[in-house]
């Protein structure tokens, strides 16, 4: 706002964080909450898309399915499921931390949370190169045919699906990563405190959904019956 | 219907326009304003662009064989044209080009409420445009915009650019939407409550409601069948055990609440348009403001109507014929409460009055014959045949286009700070008009006795309504030229707008033309109707 147009005094006290075009800190933090949850239904809207290719895909070849699921590994994905939960506690707790003022516990939290995403990407990492190095690799490129794995019907296609759910995912991960990095360097810088959090809520939202995505994402690919 | 405490003591402040300097102050720039100014260069462009494209369809149609394209040719042109018209101008057209100005105008806001993403979207859409337009140098497109698998796994080309680019272009369209949710949820200046809202921002905020619910679905559809090209991943490619099928269920969930993205903003337009150069109050206020939200939610249980064809159930087809019936209703809620808006008012015949009265002729028999093709029975007769494409452009060019020129002239001032001239208006409005029924109407026909769509060449029985058509899309092309021409000239000779040039009351006419940078001098406080014309009506006796 240009101080020029607003010289009534009503504009003494602004604060510092709050952007020309809001009247309040309350409906700034208002417009940037609704603006996360609209946001995150637009997520859940595209992984919808990729759970019911993945429902319909099931309901044609549940046979071919239950077989190649057994190629995953049950114990990576179930250690990953627990560091994810892991991470939305300490997220949750960073959230805490920033309502409260409590800088030096928003950035421990905000670290553990990082170091449990750090784990899950390693974990995935290992996965990954797993099915590559037996040819489990999603459509034309599946070739574990040539590495003495006989798996019932179109496999390949299990395999995309898997690749293109958990691909997804993992981006969203690198991408929550690289959000929480930025939020610890502004709150190194002190930009957060019982007055303006919205942006550590909003990072939390964020993060609780790529949690709750895996949630959905480890019984359907991991323990199919 | 808002007051203003007396601002005598502000000093002259320069316009959004002339506010900043330089290049750079318009690449960087956050004013919605300005943003909306560089999204309606950009979708002029693309209309322009892919208006020649159509042109050029229309002219090898001119006889019945082959002219001066090839069949392969002719696939890629009349794909280009679709794939331009519907992503990069009609989509935008009017929300990201008209909305960005005028939504915070209307609410009596500084900005919308995030516009840092704002410019983003502006850049992500730009980023998908030149995708698109690289798809030119690598081999083209010949898919038609649906991108119907098989044929679009098959083919060669740069149909995997191409569905990229629709992805990125999904994004700008999804920030936009929440954007502007956001925006009237949390930006409305003080006293505007829900009904004192004009018309065209429920219709903008129905219009995001849907752009932020079904663009997510179109862009993991465009991803999957990205990767189906890429690595063959067998969920849409029948060859490797996918579902064609269900590629059209993805698509058409996104796509058929798209053409509501498409033409809801038309609506508000034609809502404003037509109370304020009757002078009298809208007529059903609540009906059109509440039809515009049923329309979104309605749009969402519709999409099957357009697989009556493709083997899905008997059962589904007539359920979805059925919901399809049902869009008729709130559609009609509108247009009967616009034609009563006119009764008794006081109409001045100004070029957005003539688009508005256009509009309400042209999207009358799109929208009816849509009822036509929604009849499971008369479908599979004319399905993929002239017909539809008739209804399609009567709804898309005789409603959205008619609506966006309309307003395009209605905002014209308050948008560029210069007046164009009305008999020149008047002209193109007449030649639009012609142009566009001469080349439309006539598909209908050519449609019932059997054209099918997408050829380059046609039985000689055909030649008389192809050849009427092809005329008429030279008299609209003409009247379009026309329209350009005398816009751009109003821009260095027009006469200088007031701030109120219709004396209309909703918040953008209460700051300068064009406003300043930060629209208002000191934020208005609404008490009233945007709708207020008391020399008809009597001091809102009647409502």
């Amino acid at each position: 706002m240009s101080t020029t147009s607003h010289g009534s005094g009503q504009h003494e006290e602004y604060p510092p964080y709050l952007a020309h075009h809001f009247d309040t800190m309350g409906q700034q933090a208002g417009a940037a909450k609704l603006g996360m949850w609209l946001f995150l239904a637009t997520e859940i809207l595209m992984f919808s898309g990729l759970f019911l290719a993945y429902f319909i895909i099931r309901y044609f070849y549940p046979d071919m399915m239950l077989s190649a699921h057994e190629f995953l590994q049950k114990e990576a994905g179930a250690l990953n499921t627990v560091v994810l939960l892991i991470s939305s506690y300490t997220m949750a707790m960073a959230v805490r931390a920033a309502q409260t003022s409590n800088t030096p516990s928003l950035k421990r939290n905000l670290l553990w949370t990082l170091l449990c995403a750090g784990i899950f990407m390693v974990v995935k990492y290992f996965e990954y190169s797993a099915k590559i190095e037996h040819g489990m690799l999603p459509g034309r490129f599946y070739e574990a045919h040539y590495h003495g794995y006989e798996l019932v019907g179109l496999p390949h296609i299990f395999f995309a699906v898997y690749f293109t759910m958990t691909g997804l995912h993992g981006v969203h991960v690198l991408v929550g990563m690289g959000i929480i990095t930025w939020i610890y360097i502004r709150a190194s810088r002190g930009d957060f405190h019982s007055g303006n959090y919205i942006a550590v809520e909003n990072t939390g939202l964020y993060w609780h959904l790529v949690d709750l995505i895996w949630i959905f994402l480890f019984p359907l690919l991991y323990l199919v019956r | 219907m808002a007051h203003h405490p007396a601002h005598a003591d502000h000093a002259p402040e320069p316009d959004y326009i002339r506010a900043k300097k330089g290049i750079m102050s318009w690449l960087v720039t956050v004013d919605h304003k300005r943003l909306g100014l560089m999204y309606l260069a950009s979708v002029l462009f693309f209309f322009l662009v892919a208006g020649i494209l159509a042109i050029a369809l229309r002219t090898e149609l001119f006889t019945p064989g082959q002219d001066f394209m090839s069949a392969q040719t002719y696939n890629k042109v009349f794909t280009l044209h679709g794939a331009i018209m519907v992503f990069l101008f009609i989509i935008p057209s009017v929300p990201a080009a008209m909305g960005n100005f005028l939504l915070p105008l209307m609410l009596g806001a500084k900005d919308v409420a995030f516009p840092k993403l704002n410019l983003l979207s502006f850049y992500v859409f730009s980023v998908a445009a030149i995708m698109f337009i690289s798809t030119l140098v690598m081999g083209s497109i010949d898919t038609g915009w649906t991108f119907y698998t098989p044929y679009s796994t098959a083919t060669g080309g740069a149909a995997t650019m191409a569905v990229f680019a629709v992805f990125v272009a999904g994004f700008s369209s999804i920030l936009t939407g929440v954007n502007f949710v956001v925006t009237v949820h949390r930006m409305r200046a003080p006293g505007q409550t829900w009904d004192r809202l004009p018309l065209f921002v429920w219709a903008i905020y129905a219009t995001a409601v849907i752009q932020v619910l079904a663009t997510p679905v179109l862009a993991i559809t465009v991803l999957l069948l990205g990767l189906e090209r890429i690595f063959g991943v067998g969920i849409f490619d029948p060859a490797l055990g996918g579902d064609p099928v269900l590629f059209q269920h993805f698509f058409w969930f996104y796509s058929h609440p798209a053409v509501y993205i498409m033409i809801l903003p038309g609506f508000g337009i034609i809502s404003e348009l037509l109370t304020v150069h009757s002078r009298k109050h809208i007529f059903g206020y609540k009906a059109i403001a509440l039809s515009s939200v049923a329309i979104a939610i309605i749009s969402f249980l519709v999409w099957g109507h357009h697989m009556f064809v493709s083997g899905q159930s008997e059962l589904a087809g007539i359920v979805f014929s059925f919901l399809t019936f049902a869009v008729a209703v709130p559609t009609a809620i509108k247009v009967f409460s616009w034609v009563a808006t006119l009764y008794k008012g006081s109409i001045s015949y100004t070029t957005p009055m003539w688009y508005g009265l256009m509009f309400l002729w042209t999207f009358t028999i799109g929208g009816l014959t849509g009822l036509y093709l929604g009849t499971l029975s008369i479908d599979v007769h004319l399905h993929d045949t002239y017909f539809v494409v008739a209804h399609f452009h009567y709804v898309m060019v005789g409603g959205t286009v008619v609506a966006f020129i309309g307003g395009l002239h209605h905002w014209w001032g308050k948008m560029t700070g210069k007046m164009y001239n009305e008999k020149a208006g008047a002209i193109g409005a007449l030649l639009v008009f012609v142009g566009f029924n001469g080349t439309f109407l006539t598909q209908f026909f050519l449609g019932h006795q059997g054209m099918p769509r997408r050829y380059y060449a046609y039985l000689s029985e055909y030649q008389f309504l192809h050849q009427i058509s092809t005329i008429g899309s030279w008299i609209l092309a003409a009247g379009l030229l026309w329209t350009m021409i005398y816009l751009l000239h109003s821009l260095w000779y027009g006469e200088k707008a007031t701030g109120n040039y219709w004396n209309a009351t909703s918040l953008e006419w209460h700051t300068q033309s064009p406003p300043i940078e930060h629209n208002f001098h000191d934020t208005p406080h609404v008490t009233g109707s945007p709708y207020d014309f008391p020399e008809i009506d009597k001091s809102g006796a009647t409502h």
